[in-house]
């Protein structure tokens, strides 16, 4: 039951990029363009998007356990470090290089051509990059 | 008007999808987080991941045949760009925790100050990438 009702909620979620145009690299561009012809259709999907994770979570407040999991886990970290800094400094460059984002960057892979494959393939390369010792322990201050 | 009904829309479907999965599954709806644990060293809690990803690979082959149209994907052929552009993507988002779903979506709802800073930075530094390569190269 926890995987299929999984499974939906990934549905659920590209459909939404695929609905609100975050998928189209072209799009979020144009979005990021600020001192350009600026598309500001974008804010509305981060403004909705907000708007009912944030009443939702609240309603989430009062129930105790997930309904298919034993525990909710949240976050729980609260420090503030080098890495939280320079990793999205990082994403952001590479966002605004080709304007594709991981959401959208798994949704787009299974529509389409060989230049997405080729960015996804090389997201997945920098995210076994990341999780490698060594470079975490180059990180770490 | 169309493109904000839609982008309204498909935010809306984006948030209920983030609060259905903190319900079900107890969990922060984060791509990067969700994906990166699919890879070495692999999670022991892979199913769900794997399931959750599935469903994103679905969506628009679906989309297609109810719509009868391909969702729109205008996207760059430079390969350089593309190669660097996933790579950053994909190292940023795991050093920093998270991505536009987990630290701009959910981190945001939660008014976690971590995910404030991080989204912060990242869409700084998109929209500067962005100036740079537009309107001081020219690209």
């Amino acid at each position: 039951m926890r995987l299929v009702s999984t499974f939906c909620i990934g549905l659920l979620f590209s459909s939404g990029l695929i609905v609100s145009g975050m998928i189209n690299p072209e799009k979020v561009l144009g979005f990021l363009d600020v001192f350009g012809v600026w598309d500001a259709s974008l804010v509305f999907v981060m403004g909705g998007a907000v708007a009912v994770t944030s009443l939702g979570y609240r309603l989430l407040n009062h129930q105790e356990k997930p309904l298919f999991a034993q525990e909710f886990t949240k976050p729980t970290r609260t420090d503030i470090d080098f890495k939280l800094f320079a990793g999205p400094a990082l994403f952001g460059i590479g966002w605004g290089l080709v304007g594709l984002c991981p959401g959208p960057a798994f949704a787009a892979v299974s529509s389409s051509s060989k230049t997405v494959l080729l960015f996804f393939t090389a997201m997945l390369v920098g995210m076994c990059v990341a999780r490698t010792r060594w470079l975490n322990s180059k990180l770490e201050f | 008007m169309h493109d904000f009904i839609m982008a309204l829309l498909g935010g809306a479907m984006i948030g209920l999808a983030a609060v259905l999965l903190m319900a079900t599954n107890g969990s922060i709806l984060g791509i990067s987080g969700i994906a990166s644990r699919l890879m070495p060293p692999l999670s022991t809690d892979w199913q769900w991941r794997l399931a959750f990803i599935t469903g994103i690979f679905a969506a628009p082959p679906l989309f297609s045949l109810v719509m009868d149209s391909k969702p729109t994907i205008e996207i760059t052929s430079n390969t350089s760009l593309l190669v660097i552009g996933g790579f950053l993507v994909g190292l940023g988002t795991v050093i920093g925790n998270g991505c536009t779903s987990g630290h701009g979506v959910c981190g945001l709802s939660r008014l976690s100050i971590r995910s404030l800073i991080a989204t912060g930075v990242f869409m700084l530094f998109a929209f500067a990438t962005v100036f740079i390569t537009r309107h001081m190269l020219g690209a």
